[in-house]
């Protein structure tokens, strides 16, 4: 027996079990998340079920469960089955999603002409095609002779819909900036107790602006009259009739009637969607594509802020510092950092970057915007810099590592060539180092973008209503809000109104996270594999 | 034990012979010296390295240091570019010229006198860079930036330190993918590229086989028509093939200095007979 533990097997069986079980979990995790989050977008069946108070239903089966129940024949207790459905039409039903108990159903079917709408309010629509009528007036009746029209007329309406958010958002927005513009400069000119002549000058900018604004909002008023000039009569399951404009609707298909590859094509289409689109409904609905496009740029901001600045602090630690208790305790606390809570980083971002800094910025440069706080309230920068504070510890241990190993004999080959200490640093050291400090601001970078907490208190938002970088001078508002993936994930997990259709948002939302994750990853190590190449090839 | 108390004799015994020879110095006269060394010490904090060395290097012949490990042969040669004041704790007493220059007047560029006095490692330690920036390297720190005269000083280098034709057609690639006797060479050709006048190598040949070797060898008695050549050795036999004259160090002070050829066969001393005889060290 002794020498059953002394050859070391079991050792060797304990590890690689260790291992496995790690591994297993990692995969597991990733399963979870890829099998709940890349369904949500396969268009599903719709399904009808006749009930035995005769009653209809028609949905998307979402689940099925075994509960405990009391069975409707025998009036004992035995396990039985229940379904759980997406009904959808919550301006008519009030509820998306309705259980029904398995021995209620009588008989179920799949209609062919079921349709699904996803709408621009009110979620999911499921039903039947009654007749379509522009301008009061019916153009045609029935599933079969309304179908082609239906869904031509849509990709009409989707392209005034852009018109709209064109003109409404990013002209009349640009216009209602100008006009602030300018009021901020009367009001700072004021408070400098300038002339009268140049406020009037500004003053006739404004109006001009103005006029600008109203022509806009004219043209935007007709196209809000074509918007709902045609309009879409259904039928929902229990016989209810809802009139709605084409115009809301954003996509109709009949998921009963599909082809595999119309359904593939959907699905991509709806893929496409969801990372392209802005959130609608209280962000259980659309895409996340302000989420997305903010968790890059404030990583990519952070990663500007992080590398140069580990680095340099590394470079004074291991280069120049002379080696000492100080050095030491210096580097302890420096590997403790790494430690502390983000939260608490956030905690210190607040009364530090906003009210410090921030407040101070406000203070010189947009004195006539307050009381109003420009950076001086949570915005992409700070938070990009907050998570620099948190992961320059990671920077400056990698590169510290990193810098330990080049070989004192390389050094010295520079400096007996007549190279100065600095040159020496910077043509030969760093170079050689470059491998492990982009490992540090990888393992920054990963750190980084699934951070949260400190973020809900520095910046982050659950909707901004512009991205951090626009058209408009000096196109990059770094002092704006912005969203995050990871926030986006608990807020519409949790935070939502409708956590039940917002469920497989959370998982979609997580899934992308990771693929986000993965990918700043990936781009960071094959710079850092090029460099490895160029630097190391195989030496003996 | 035994050892101890024979180098603790041995010791005494050199100290008894240093205290004779103090009152007059007898440097040992060569042609036409490019560094002299008068009366250095050198302290490692309170420890000392380096006593009393008077010394003269002959101009263009290649000298060879010996003697046993820590016997200073290599902070002496480090004295020679000052790289032992990279060693916080080293501390220098007494002159070095060169040319007749003093190269611990204040006033030194340190980096100027580096570029007059290249050196080779123990270990060949090439940049992580390709093959030619490793050469181009001295010129570059220098200001130099024109392609063609950087070209034209790799070829040279490349070629005076013989390595031109197995590399000419991977100048581009990196330096650390050569075999060792490649990499030591590839180290000289970037010390010789900045045109030193002295050239110091340190056991250059420590970590080479025997026909890498003999290549460095061959290099050696090939620069040294250009070149001032100062190589220690641990080797004995490599100092006698490659050099005009050598130095047998003990204990951190000169102990015989002569042609190579009076060393090794007829030496005045009974401590460089037994060291070259083999008898210790």
């Amino acid at each position: 027996m002794n020498k059953f533990w002394k050859n070391g097997d079991p050792f060797v069986w304990l590890t690689g079990v260790a291992l496995m079980f790690s591994l297993l979990m990692i995969a597991g995790l990733l399963w979870l998340i890829m099998a709940k989050g890349l369904g949500f977008f396969w268009p599903a069946g719709v399904t009808e079920f006749e009930l035995q108070n005769d009653t209809k239903i028609m949905g998307e089966i979402t689940a099925h469960e075994q509960i405990r129940g009391i069975s409707g024949k025998s009036d004992t207790v035995e396990d039985k089955f229940r379904t759980q459905l997406k009904i959808g039409n919550r301006d008519l039903f009030g509820l998306d999603f309705r259980w029904i108990d398995d021995d209620q159903i009588v008989s179920q079917s799949e209609p062919k002409y079921a349709v699904v709408m996803e709408r621009r309010e009110w979620g999911n629509f499921y039903g039947f095609i009654k007749e379509i009528t522009k301008n009061g007036a019916v153009i045609c009746q029935g599933n079969e002779e309304c179908w082609p029209k239906l869904e031509e007329d849509i990709l009409v309406y989707a392209n005034i819909y852009k018109q709209i958010r064109k003109i409404g958002k990013s002209e009349i927005g640009g216009i209602n900036r100008e006009i602030e513009n300018y009021r901020l400069k009367i009001r700072g000119i004021e408070l400098k107790g300038g002339n009268p002549e140049q406020i009037k000058q500004i003053e006739a900018k404004i109006a001009d602006e103005e006029n600008k604004y109203k022509e806009k909002e004219k043209e935007l008023s007709v196209l809000y009259e074509e918007f709902t000039k045609e309009k879409v009569v259904m039928l929902s399951v229990d016989g209810r009739e809802k009139e709605m404009a084409l115009g809301n609707i954003v996509l109709a298909f009949r998921p009963n009637a599909m082809n595999w590859f119309q359904k593939a094509s959907l699905y991509a289409h709806r893929v496409w969607g969801f990372v392209s689109d802005e959130p609608r409904e209280a962000n259980t609905e659309g895409g996340v594509f302000p989420a997305i496009f903010g968790t890059i740029m404030m990583v990519l901001i952070m990663s500007i802020v992080v590398l140069p600045f580990g680095v340099l602090a590394a470079l004074y630690l291991r280069e120049y510092a002379k080696q000492g208790t100080l050095v030491r305790i210096v580097r302890i606390c420096v590997n403790n950092l790494a430690g502390v809570p983000s939260i608490v980083f956030g905690v210190f971002a607040v009364g530090f970057f906003i009210y410090g800094i921030g407040a101070s910025i406000d203070s010189f440069f947009f004195s006539e915007a307050l009381p109003n706080p420009t950076f001086g309230t949570g915005g992409i920068l700070w938070a990009s810099l907050t998570l620099a504070l948190l992961t320059v510890p990671v920077v400056i241990v990698a590169t510290e590592e990193g810098l330990a190993a080049v070989s004192q004999e390389i050094r010295h080959g520079s400096l007996a060539l007549g190279a100065t200490k600095f040159e020496t640093t910077w043509k030969i050291v760093i170079p050689s180092a470059m491998p492990a400090i982009l490992t540090g601001l990888i393992l920054a970078i990963a750190r980084a973008t699934g951070e949260v907490a400190p973020l809900m208190i520095t910046g982050v938002v659950k909707l901004a209503p512009q991205l951090p970088v626009d058209g408009y001078f000096p196109y990059v508002h770094l002092e704006r809000k912005f969203m995050h993936l990871g926030f986006h994930i608990y807020d519409v997990g949790f935070q939502s109104p409708n956590v039940e259709a917002a469920k497989p948002m959370v998982f979609t939302t997580a899934l992308l996270l990771i693929l986000i994750v993965i990918a700043l990853n990936l781009t960071a190590i094959v710079i850092r594999n090029r460099l490895k190449k160029k630097y190391t090839t195989s030496a003996v | 034990m035994a050892t101890e108390n024979v180098e603790q004799i041995m010791e005494n015994e050199i100290e008894n012979m240093a205290e004779e020879r103090k009152a007059p110095v007898q440097k040992f006269e060569v042609p036409d010296p490019v560094v002299e060394v008068n009366d250095l010490n050198l302290y490692y904090d309170t420890k000392q390295a380096l006593k009393n060395v008077y010394m003269d290097i002959p101009k263009n012949k290649a000298t060879a240091f010996i003697g046993p490990s820590g016997c200073g042969k290599s902070t002496l040669l480090r004295c020679f570019n000052r790289l032992n004041d990279l060693v916080d704790a080293a501390r220098v007493e007494g002159e070095v010229l060169i040319d007749g220059d003093d190269i611990y007047d204040p006033s030194v560029d340190i980096t100027e006198l580096r570029r007059r006095v290249g050196m080779v490692f123990q270990k060949s330690n090439p940049f992580p860079k390709s093959i030619y920036e490793n050469v181009a390297y001295g010129a570059r720190i220098s200001g130099e930036n024109r392609t063609s005269v950087l070209d034209e000083i790799v070829e040279k280098s490349l070629k005076g330190a013989a390595l031109w034709d197995e590399v000419r057609d991977r100048l581009k690639e990196s330096a650390l993918g050569m075999s060792g006797g490649q990499m030591q060479r590839l180290c000289i050709a970037r010390a010789i590229a900045v045109e030193p006048e002295v050239l110091l190598m340190d056991e250059p040949c420590s970590a080479l086989d025997p026909i890498a070797t003999g290549k460095i060898e061959d290099l050696i008695a090939q620069l040294k028509e250009n070149y001032t050549i100062v190589i220690v050795t641990h080797n004995m036999q490599q100092a006698s093939r490659v050099s005009d004259y050598t130095v047998f160090m003990y204990l951190g002070e000169i102990i015989e200095y002569n042609s190579t050829e009076t060393i090794f066969l007829n030496p005045t001393n009974k401590q460089t007979e037994d060291y070259v005889s083999g008898k210790f060290g």
